[in-house]
C-alpha cells in the first residue's frame, strides 16, 4: 500500500464508551547478552511500535500484554511508558496522552527506541501528539470512530488529520475500532460501557496479528483478571480474537501484511521480563538474604519512587517488612531506627523527598550505620516535572550535605542492573557500615527489558558486622580495612552504648568536643569512603577501542549509549563506551584509564553533573552532551555527538 | 542478673546541665523507675533528640540514641518496629517535640505505638539559650521575643490527647515521690505513653511553674488524679472538683460549704476521654492536673505491624526470580 492511502472501514453503530483503565500489574522482562553486528538487515530484525491514546483507554496494559508475547517468542526488547501527569485527564485532551513505546526483535535490543514505525493512536490528541515522533513512511493505525467533532475540537484540531493532509507522508488506516468491537463483544450481553472497554483488547489482537505475536499470555491473563466475571472475560477474549482475526482479513484484501519477526539469538538461560522497580524490589530482597540480615524498607509515597514501595510489599513473604511513614523525614529516620536495632534500613524517595532526608543522613554517617537511600530521580528543581525522567540528582548524592560528610553513591544502567546495583548497594552498606545512595530513575522504574535470570548460586554472601552472639567488645573498635565498628544492636548485653550524632570520641563513642579527635574522625569518614574503592571491580570498556572517545556515562542513559557507540563503531568510528556503576568514590583505575583517550564525551540527561564530578576529581575534562526535556537521549543525538568528537578508525568505512 | 539498683542505672559520664536544673530529678526518678522495673539495660534504648533534656540518653546506662531535632518519635518507631521485645523510651523537650517535631509526636502516638514519651516541658528553648517556645505562655521574653511572645501555645497534654493517646500523666519534675511511679505506668502501658514533665529551666526560664508547683501553692494548685477516687485536692483535702452540667465544666467546690459533700465531687475514671479533655484543659483558679489522666486499651501498633509483617524469610529469592512468565531457552 502506498503512503498517504487511507483505509477507511466505517460501521454503522456508532454508539460507544469510553473505557476506564484496568488496573495494571505491570510484568517483568528480559534482557539478552549476544550483541549483533549493525547490518542491512536490522530494519528487518527490530521493530519498534507506540501505543497512544487516554489513560482510560488502557495504553500501559496494551504494552505490557505486547511485551509478554514478544518475550515469549523469543525477542529481546526494551520499552518505555510515557505517562501523563494526571491521573484521569479529561479524556481526549493533548496533555491528557498516555503512550507505550516497545522496541523489540531479533536483535540485541537495548533502547525502546528513537522512531516508531508503527502508531497505534485511539483519539486525535494521540495522532497530534506523537506525530512528531514518527518518520515518512510510518504505519498509523487510528481508531476512525473517535475523529468526530467534539473529540477533535477536544485535542484543539481545526480540521481532521484524516482529511487535511497532514498524514500524506504516512501509511494510514482508519478502522472503526470502538464500532467493531461493540459488534464483536454483542454476543456477551455487556452493557455499552462495559462493551467499549474492551477496545484495547480489540486492538491489541490486531497489533500481535501484525507481528504474529502469540495470544497466549493475554487469553491467561484476561481468564485470571476475568476470573469472577465470566461475560467480561468471554467478550474481552472475543474482542482480542476480533481484532487478530480482522487482521487476517486486511491482509487477505492486500491492505496490510504480517511481518514475521526473527528470534534473538538468546544466550541459553531462563528468562523473564522485568521493570526497574520490581527488579530492584528483588535485588533488595536478595542482598537481605545473602546478608541473612532482615530488611525494614521505609518509606513515603512519591512518584516515580511509589512503586518500589508496592512491589516491596509484596515481597514481605521474603524478610522485609515496609512501613509506610508519616513524611520522608520520618522514613528515613525510622529506618535508621531499624538499623540501630540491628536490622537493614532501606529509605526511598524522589529528589524533593530525599532533600528532606538530608539531614537524617548526617546522622547515619556521625553514627556509623547501615542504611540504603534509593533515589528514583525525576525531573526537577522542586516539583518539577513528577513523571518525567532526569538524572539531576547526583549533586545531591554526592555532595547534597551540611559538613564533611561522605556517602557511598552507586547507580542502575537498566531495569534488570537495578537487581545487581541494589545488593551492590547493600553490600557497601554492611561492609563499611555507611549509608549508601542508590540512584535510580523514573525510566528505569517503569521500563521493562528482557532479563536472563541470574544464577542465584552463585552470588557471594554479604558479611555483616553483627557481633557474634553472647560476645562482648568495644562497639568503636573498627576493621582498619573498612572502618567499619561493630554493629551492636539493642538486645546484644556485651555491647551496651550510647550514640549520637554529635561528635563522639573515636574510640569510646562518648560526646567529644576535642579538636584532635574531631579531626581524626573526620579523616576517618574519608577513608572509609576511599576503601569503598579498595572492594570494586576495575572498570573496563562496554564495548569500543582504546585511544579515540571516551563516552563515559551513568544510569539509565545506558542503552542508548550502547547502541550509539555500537553504530558509531560499525562506521568507522575510534569510540569506547564506559559505564560508571560506582561514582562515589570513582573506580580507582578510571583516572588512568581515561588519559588514554584523545578525548571524553559525557552524555547525561542533567546539565552536566558527571561531568562536574570527573572534573573534580579527576581533572578531567569532559565534553558535554546534556538534554533535560523530560524524555530519554535519541540514539541519534548520542550519535551525533560521537561523530563531531570521534577521530575515524577506517579511512575506508562507506560514508553512505 | 543480680538486682541492680538506681545507681546502676547511671553511667560514668559528666552529667552537664546548669546546675539547679529540673532535668537532674527527672533523670534521678529515670533511674529509680529503671531499676523499679528491674529494666534490662541490654533491652531498654533511650532515643532522645536535641535539646537540653535530650542529652539524658547519656546518662542512663541502657542502649541510648541522641538523634536530631525533633526526629526521636519517627526513629524510636523504626526501633520498635524492628523489634518489638524492647523498652523503648523517648525523651523530648517542648520545641523538639512540639515544634520541629510536631509531626512526628503526632503520628507516634496516633498509631499508638508502645513507646514510653517524656516531654520536658520548661516552656522555653533551653540549648539554644532561652528562645521562646511553642508551650510559652503569651507574653514570655526572651532574646527573640523582647516584647513578650504573642503566640498563642498549645498544651501538651491536650495535643496528646487530640492525637488520640491511650495514656497521659502529668508530673512535675521534683517530685519525687510520684514521678517514678507515672513513669513505670507509662512503661507498663502497652502502646503510647505520654508523660509531660512541668520542667524547671533555672537558667532561662525560673520558675515558670512556680504556680503550680511551688511548696507553698502546689498542694492547692495541683489535683492528683487516681482512677476511682473522688478528685479532692488542697492542703487540707477539703476541695474537689465538681462537674456542672449546664455548662458541662469543672468548678473548683469546698467540701462542707454550701452543703457540697464528697458525693458531689467528680471520680476519676481514667478510661473515660471526656473527663480527660476537661482534666487536661484546668487552668489557673482550677488546680492542674497531675498524675495518670487517661488510660486506656487499645492495641500496640508494633504489635499489630508484626503481626502481619513477620520478617520471617519463608521465601526464597531463587523462587521470587522464577515468578511470572519465563521463556526457556536452556
Ligand atoms: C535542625 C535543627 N534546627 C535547630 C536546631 C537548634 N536547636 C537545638 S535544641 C533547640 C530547641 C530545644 O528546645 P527544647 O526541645 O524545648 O529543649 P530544651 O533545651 O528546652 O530541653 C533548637 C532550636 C537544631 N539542633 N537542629
Ligand atoms: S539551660 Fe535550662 S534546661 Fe538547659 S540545662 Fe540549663 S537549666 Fe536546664
Ligand atoms: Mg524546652
Amino acid at each position: 500500500m502506498p503512503a498517504g492511502f487511507v483505509t477507511y472501514i466505517h460501521m454503522q453503530n456508532r454508539a460507544f464508551a469510553e473505557r476506564v483503565p484496568i488496573s495494571y500489574n505491570s510484568r517483568p522482562f528480559f534482557l539478552c547478552g549476544t550483541t549483533m553486528s549493525t547490518t542491512a538487515t536490522q530494519a528487518a530484525r527490530r521493530h519498534v511500535v507506540r501505543f497512544a491514546g487516554d489513560s482510560g483507554d488502557g495504553i500501559q496494559l496494551q504494552g505490557a500484554q505486547f511485551t509478554n508475547a514478544s518475550a515469549l517468542a523469543g525477542h529481546d526488547l526494551a520499552t518505555l511508558p510515557d505517562f501523563p501527569a494526571e491521573i484521569r485527564a479529561p479524556q481526549g485532551t493533548r496533555y491528557g496522552v498516555s503512550a507505550f513505546q516497545i522496541q523489540f526483535g531479533g536483535d540485541r535490543i537495548t533502547t525502546p527506541g528513537d522512531a516508531p514505525e508503527v502508531l497505534i493512536a485511539f483519539n486525535p490528541a494521540a495522532l497530534v501528539v506523537n506525530l512528531p515522533h514518527l518518520e515518512p513512511g510510518a504505519t498509523i493505525i487510528v481508531d476512525g470512530n473517535a475523529f468526530t467533532a467534539q473529540r477533535l475540537k477536544r485535542a484543539d484540531l481545526d480540521s481532521n488529520p484524516l482529511e487535511d493532509g497532514r498524514l500524506d507522508a504516512f501509511r494510514v488506516h482508519a478502522i472503526d475500532v470502538s464500532d467493531l468491537t461493540l459488534e464483536a463483544v454483542k454476543p456477551h450481553g455487556l452493557g455499552a460501557k462495559d462493551s467499549g472497554r474492551c477496545k484495547n483488547f480489540w486492538v491489541l489482537g490486531l497489533v500481535l496479528w501484525m507481528f504474529d505475536q502469540p495470544r497466549e499470555p493475554t487469553r491467561r491473563w484476561i481468564n485470571r483478571r476475568f476470573a469472577g466475571d465470566e461475560s467480561l472475560r468471554d467478550a474481552n477474549l472475543a474482542a482480542l480474537d476480533a481484532g487478530h482475526a480482522y487482521g487476517e482479513t486486511m491482509e487477505i484484501d492486500g491492505t496490510l501484511a504480517q511481518k514475521h519477526v526473527p528470534e534473538a539469538p538468546l544466550a541459553a538461560a531462563e528468562y523473564r521480563t522485568i521493570t526497574g522497580a520490581e527488579a530492584l524490589a528483588l535485588g533488595l530482597v536478595a542482598a537481605g538474604e545473602l546478608a541473612d540480615i532482615e530488611l525494614m524498607f521505609c518509606s513515603y509515597p512519591i512518584t516515580p519512587a511509589s512503586s518500589l514501595l508496592h512491589h516491596l510489599t509484596g515481597l514481605e513473604e521474603a524478610g522485609v517488612a515496609t512501613f509506610q511513614a508519616e513524611d520522608e523525614i520520618a522514613a528515613v529516620c525510622s529506618a535508621i531506627g531499624a538499623s540501630f536495632a540491628g536490622k537493614l534500613g532501606v529509605t526511598s524517595s524522589s529528589g524533593p523527598g530525599v532533600a528532606l532526608k538530608t539531614e537524617a543522613l548526617g546522622l547515619a554517617v556521625a553514627t556509623e550505620l547501615p542504611l540504603v537511600v534509593v533515589n528514583s530521580q525525576r525531573a526537577g528543581p522542586s516539583t518539577g516535572m513528577p513523571t518525567k525522567t532526569e538524572q539531576s540528582d547526583l549533586y545531591q548524592a554526592v555532595y547534597g550535605r551540611n559538613g564533611d560528610t561522605p556517602i557511598p553513591v552507586v547507580a542502575a544502567r537498566s531495569p534488570a542492573d537495578t537487581f545487581d546495583t541494589a545488593i551492590e548497594a547493600v553490600r557497601i552498606a554492611l561492609r563499611h557500615m555507611t549509608p549508601v545512595f542508590l540512584l535510580t530513575d523514573g525510566y528505569i522504574a517503569n521500563a521493562s527489558e528482557l532479563w536472563p535470570l541470574p544464577d542465584f548460586d552463585s552470588y557471594a554472601a554479604i558479611d555483616t558486622a553483627r557481633p557474634a552472639p553472647g560476645s562482648q567488645g568495644a562497639v568503636f573498635e573498627r576493621n582498619p580495612a573498612t572502618q567499619a565498628r561493630v554493629w551492636a544492636a539493642p538486645g546484644d548485653a556485651g555491647y551496651i552504648h550510647r550514640v549520637g550524632g554529635i561528635e563522639k570520641d573515636a574510640q569510646s563513642g562518648n560526646i567529644s568536643y576535642d579538636a584532635a579527635n574531631h579531626q581524626s574522625m573526620t579523616d576517618l569518614r574519608a577513608k572509609k569512603l576511599a576503601q569503598v574503592a579498595d572492594y570494586m571491580p576495575d572498570q573496563t570498556l562496554e564495548q569500543g577501542v582504546m585511544g579515540g572517545l571516551a563516552v563515559v556515562a551513568w544510569g539509565s542513559t545506558y542503552g542508548t549509549i550502547y547502541q550509539a557507540v555500537k553504530d558509531a563503531l560499525a562506521e568507522g568510528y575510534s569510540v569506547a563506551h564506559i559505564h560508571l556503576r560506582h561514582i562515589n568514590p570513582l573506580p580507582s583505575n578510571l583516572g588512568e584509564l581515561l588519559t588514554e583517550f584523545e578525548a571524553v564525551l559525557v552524555p547525561e540527561l542533567n546539565t552536566g553533573q558527571l561531568a562536574t564530578v570527573l572534573r573534580d576529581r579527576l581533572l578531567v575534562d569532559a565534553i558535554q552532551l546534556n538534554q533535560v526535556n523530560g524524555q530519554p537521549f535519541a540514539v541519534a543525538d548520542v550519535k551525533a555527538a560521537i561523530a563531531a568528537h570521534a577521530p575515524r578508525r577506517m579511512q575506508e568505512v562507506n560514508r553512505g | 542478673m543480680a538486682e541492680l539498683t538506681a545507681k546502676d542505672y547511671a553511667t560514668d559520664q559528666e552529667v552537664r546541665w546548669c546546675p539547679g536544673c529540673g532535668d537532674y530529678s527527672i533523670l534521678k526518678a529515670v533511674h529509680r523507675a529503671l531499676a523499679e522495673s528491674g529494666a534490662d539495660p541490654a533491652n531498654t534504648v533511650f532515643v532522645s533528640g536535641i535539646g537540653c533534656s535530650s542529652r539524658l540518653p547519656y546518662y542512663v546506662e541502657t542502649y541510648g540514641f541522641h538523634t536530631i531535632h525533633g526526629r526521636a518519635p519517627a526513629i524510636a518507631t523504626g526501633v520498635k518496629l524492628a523489634n518489638p521485645e524492647l523498652d523503648v523510651w523517648v525523651v523530648t523537650g517542648d520545641g523538639d517535640g512540639l515544634s520541629i517535631g510536631g509531626n512526628h509526636l503526632l503520628h507516634a502516638i496516633r498509631r499508638n505505638v508502645d513507646l514510653n514519651i517524656l516531654l520536658f516541658n520548661n516552656e522555653i528553648y533551653g540549648l539554644t539559650k532561652g528562645q521562646y517556645s511553642p508551650t510559652s505562655r503569651i507574653g514570655t521574653a526572651s532574646p527573640s521575643s523582647p516584647g513578650g511572645s504573642i503566640d498563642q501555645p498549645i498544651d501538651p497534654a491536650q495535643f496528646a490527647l487530640g492525637c488520640g493517646a491511650t495514656f497521659i500523666a502529668r508530673c512535675v519534675d521534683i517530685d519525687q515521690k510520684a514521678l517514678p511511679g507515672i513513669l513505670n505506668a507509662g512503661q507498663a502501658h502497652e502502646g503510647t505513653a505520654f508523660v509531660e514533665i512541668l520542667q524547671n529551666c533555672i537558667v532561662y526560664n525560673k520558675d515558670v511553674w512556680d504556680d503550680v508547683s511551688s511548696k507553698k501553692t502546689a498542694a492547692d494548685a495541683q489535683v492528683l488524679c487516681e482512677h476511682g477516687a473522688p478528685l479532692i485536692f488542697g492542703k487540707a483535702r477539703d476541695k474537689g472538683l465538681r462537674l456542672n452540667p449546664r455548662t458541662l465544666s469543672l468548678e473548683a467546690v469546698t467540701i462542707g460549704e454550701d452543703g457540697v459533700t464528697e458525693a458531689d465531687i467528680l471520680v476519676h475514671d481514667e478510661t473515660n476521654p471526656m473527663i480527660a479533655e476537661l482534666l487536661v484543659r484546668m487552668r489557673d483558679p482550677l488546680p492542674t492536673a497531675m498524675g495518670v489522666i487517661h488510660r486506656r486499651t487499645q492495641p500496640a501498633f508494633d504489635q499489630a505491624y508484626r503481626a502481619r509483617k513477620t520478617l520471617e524469610r519463608k521465601t526464597r529469592v531463587k523462587d521470587l526470580l522464577r515468578r511470572g512468565n519465563l521463556l526457556d531457552r536452556r
